[in-house]
């Protein structure tokens, strides 16, 4: 009965440092399937597939393809094995035409170009998948879809039968998720196999024959997709609420220092990523955000504090329009915001400098003159390694990319707190670390909740933003699907939101 | 198979280990090429030394060379501690001379100290305009600084090339193509062998100093080469130190056409700056962006510089030589950098630890 398995993963672990991002996983794709996996962030879904790809070498567990126990250490033999990944960020050269970059790196490709040769065999294959690329067009004049129609083809050419897509959907118009599931299931029908992932529940339904949860590193259950519905599927993604010590302070809400009013951001290909988007926030509170990756959190985020550009909508602090104002403008009208973005390393802090110059970052304006000071920021520096228990050899000369990340991320925060802001935004302030050091991070959040600040938190871990805000917002694709009471409401309900069920749907 | 794999950072220890062994190496391997020549490497690895410390008069002949590329290196420093590869030096550097030139047939008859200090301040300025003009385009446009300002250079030899042959040529020069020598007053006086640059250098020295590690601009130029997006994030106006970066790192490039003008050559030419804007990138560099470092490692150019225009003359051996020995060295000094940051694993020991 194995036999139809092309892929089968067994017991597959991966470690990065202290953390398991695949805890003795269980895989199989059979031929000719569409199989989804699915998960929420951090879930390991791509970290299983890199390792199926030769990305990432497993510390233990086997992988049989096509019956044979193999080894895969670079793509290149994922290849050979017929395995092809669809990277999330096309590797396309912009310059090229579809045909010069389905040629480079072709190991069919001779020395010379044989245009007339690839052209042949372009149009077989473009046929019989009913695909619509113009091998003699560049790339740069050719849209999203067509660009991951071009991966796609190129994969195949190379003789790929079996295809990992990560979140191809993600980019795409329901025009061309249509579009594309054809190609997907022309691909089967001609005996490929394909693996996708997602988190989009209804794209799951539609397309895949068997869907695969993983939750936290472990694969949880592989059902087939006849025998399951949306809801089941969104309370296996969650998983069952657990243990976690995140208290929630009751703290009595103040006034509304916040009012984000429809603001609309687009990005560079025109596609919207923040939609008609509104909110309030209030002192005392802690408002979470939830959502999958890449649904508007970062430019709300960004949008709010100055660093990227909104089209429309406004945006109130203390009754007064910060819209359009850079981080600069904001300072001056004395409105100190403070803001943990995503990117420690290379937004929050200075990589390289020590722990008083990243103190200095947000001291130095305050002296007059024109020279710098490390006095304060020494003083301050210290006082912060010491309050928040800072592990480092020392708080100079000593670059903080080379301390641990929960100490990165204390040094970040502790710099944000100290600023004595108006307003806290964080956003995934405890990714990646362990459990102690995500501690620290909820008692201070609390710490200042309790301070009457008003704090956006934006999250991944649904557990976490459950037990910690006190109103949830989910967004999906850039809009509002629900601003919700914790208290009243399930993991599950906010795992269909997240998937873009808004509100009043799942009201049970 | 072989593969690279970056190292920790390297240990003081390991370092100073690393580049005497690749100057001994350089050494050696050079010591061919000077038999070649049929000389004595031992004796000619010695008269470089007397050649730059032999007597007082060599001493400064030394300092004279360290100078200009001093300020040089300080100078294409600043701009790339803000990652913004100014491969214009030379061209800032003889712009730098055209405004101290121009202030000499304006103003002939001005007095000693006045006259330097203007001569100073154009030749910043007009070395400063040269690297902003670049760095504003990069700014608003995104054009590529490194070739823009390597291409500026070609304008700045093409102008001086006319100014030299023609606009600026001196009628008294019997047809020489040359312009025409400063007057006393346009000169730094001299103090026993040395001319008084050396005390405006010296001041330029700390004034670097503490503006990398001291001052506002400083610290938001160094945040900025880092990082652009933590720039923005604590609310640097990128565009705005980017022009002033340029400013300081233009001007300090152009102050060396005045000091070599009125300090050595005594006018301008098409030769003055002899490839040294491009030695400072090589100095910078290995300094780590670091003023201190500079400081040595110009004098350590300069000592190779002049210790072979020594030998040249001392030992009868072609300049190409002194060239040659010059280059074997510098080229192992900057392999021993690969060495410092990367080694070598072979596959077999790779799997094992898979």
């Amino acid at each position: 009965m194995n036999n139809d398995c092309v892929v089968k993963m067994r017991n597959i672990t991966k470690i990065f440092g202290k953390v398991k991002a695949l805890d003795h996983v269980e895989f199989s794709l059979k031929k000719g399937e569409v199989h989804a996996i699915l998960g929420e962030n951090g879930a390991g879904k791509s970290s299983l597939m890199n390792v199926l790809n030769g990305i990432y070498v497993p510390d233990e567990g086997t992988i049989e393809v096509k019956g044979q126990t193999v080894t895969i250490s670079t793509p290149g033999d994922a290849l050979e094995l017929g395995i092809g990944m669809l990277p999330q960020h096309y590797k396309l050269v912009e310059v090229f035409t579809a045909l010069e970059n389905v040629a480079a790196g072709s190991r069919k490709t001779t020395p010379f170009l044989n245009k007339k040769k690839i052209l042949d065999e372009m149009g077989k294959l473009i046929k019989q998948l009913g695909m619509d690329i113009e091998p003699n067009k560049k790339v740069c004049e050719m849209s999203v879809a067509e660009k991951q129609s071009l991966e796609i083809f190129k994969v195949l050419y190379r003789g790929a039968d079996i295809l990992i897509l990560d979140e191809p959907t993600a980019v795409l118009t329901p025009q061309e998720i249509d579009n594309l599931f054809r190609i997907i299931k022309k691909m089967v029908s001609t005996g490929c196999s394909v693996i996708i992932i997602t988190h989009k529940l209804d794209e799951v339904m539609e397309i895949s024959d068997r869907i695969t949860i993983m939750r936290k590193g472990r694969s949880i259950q592989t059902v087939n997709k006849t025998e399951t519905n949306q809801q089941d599927l969104a309370g296996m993604m969650v998983g069952d609420a657990m243990e976690l010590n995140v208290p929630w302070v009751d703290v009595k809400r103040g006034e509304k220092r916040l009012e984000v009013k429809s603001i609309t951001a687009i990005d560079r290909n025109k596609v919207p990523v923040l939609d008609h988007v509104s909110f309030d926030l209030y002192a005392g509170e802690i408002l979470g955000v939830a959502g999958i990756a890449g649904s508007g959190q970062k430019e709300l985020c960004e949008g709010i504090v100055g660093l990227s550009s909104i089209k429309s909508g406004e945006i109130i602090f203390n009754k007064k329009n910060i819209i359009g104002k850079t981080p600069e403008e904001i300072n001056k009208m004395g409105i100190s915001l403070s803001f943990v973005p995503e990117d420690r390393l290379g937004m929050g802090l200075v990589s390289s400098m020590d722990i008083i110059d990243n103190v200095l970052l947000k001291d130095y304006k305050n002296t007059k003159g024109m020279s710098i000071s490390r006095v304060v920021s020494r003083g301050k520096a210290k006082d912060l390694v010491e309050k928040l228990n800072v592990s480092t050899p020392d708080i100079e000369n000593h670059a903080v990319s080379l301390l641990s990340g929960g100490n990165i991320q204390k040094v970040l925060l502790g710099r944000e707190i100290e600023l004595q802001p108006k307003l806290m935004i964080t956003a995934y302030a405890t990714r990646g670390l362990d459990v102690g050091s995500s501690q620290i991070i909820y008692d201070l959040l609390n710490e200042e909740k309790k301070k009457m600040i008003p704090i956006l938190y934006v999250g991944e871990d649904l557990d976490v933003l459950m037990s910690l805000s006190d109103r949830i917002m989910i967004l999906c694709e850039g809009k509002v699907t629900g601003i919700v009471d914790p208290k009243k409401t399930t993991k599950e309900a906010i795992g269909l939101m997240m998937s873009g069920v808004t509100g009043e749907g799942v009201k049970k | 198979m072989i593969h690279i794999v970056k190292k920790e950072v390297p240990k003081a220890r390991d370092k100073i280990i690393i580049r005497v062994i690749s100057i001994l190496a350089a050494l050696l391997v050079a010591s061919i090429i000077v038999i070649f020549a049929q000389a004595n490497p031992f004796q000619l690895y010695i008269g470089i030394i007397q050649g730059c410390f032999g007597s007082f008069y060599r001493f400064s002949a030394t300092i004279e060379k360290m100078i200009p590329l001093l300020v040089l290196s300080l100078g294409v420093m600043v701009a790339f501690k803000m990652r913004f590869w100014n491969i214009g030096a030379e061209g800032q550097f003889l712009l730098g001379g055209v405004g101290a030139t121009l202030v000499v047939r304006l103003f002939p008859n001005l007095p000693l100290p006045l006259m330097l200090l203007f001569m100073g301040i154009i030749a910043f300025i007009f070395g400063a305009i040269w690297l902003m003009i670049p760095a504003f385009f990069k700014a608003k446009f995104g054009t590529n600084e490194t070739l823009f300002t390597l291409m500026m250079n070609y304008i700045a030899l093409t102008l001086v090339t006319a100014l030299q042959y023609d606009f600026w040529k001196d009628p008294l020069a019997k047809g020489m193509p040359k312009i025409a020598n400063f007057p006393e007053n346009a000169l730094f006086p001299s103090l026993s062998v040395f001319n008084a640059s050396i005390f405006l250098v010296v001041i330029i020295v700390i004034a670097v100093y503490y503006f990398m590690n001291y001052s506002k601009k400083g610290f938001e130029i160094s945040v900025l080469g880092e990082s652009e997006n933590t720039a923005r994030y604590i609310g640097i106006n990128v565009t705005r130190t980017m022009m002033i970066a340029a400013l300081v790192s233009g001007g300090l490039c152009g102050l060396v056409g005045m000091i070599q003008t009125a300090g050595v050559s005594g006018t301008l030419s098409v030769n003055i700056t002899g490839g040294l804007g491009f030695t400072a990138i090589i100095v910078a560099w290995l300094s780590g962006l670091k003023v201190p470092f500079i400081v040595i490692n110009s004098f350590v150019f300069a000592v190779l510089l002049q210790g072979g225009s020594y030998i040249q003359t001392a030992f009868q051996i072609p300049g190409s030589v002194a060239d040659m020995i010059q280059a074997i060295i510098l080229f192992f000094i900057l392999g021993s950098e690969f060495a410092l940051h990367y080694r070598f694993v072979s596959d077999k020991k790779k799997q094992e630890v898979a």
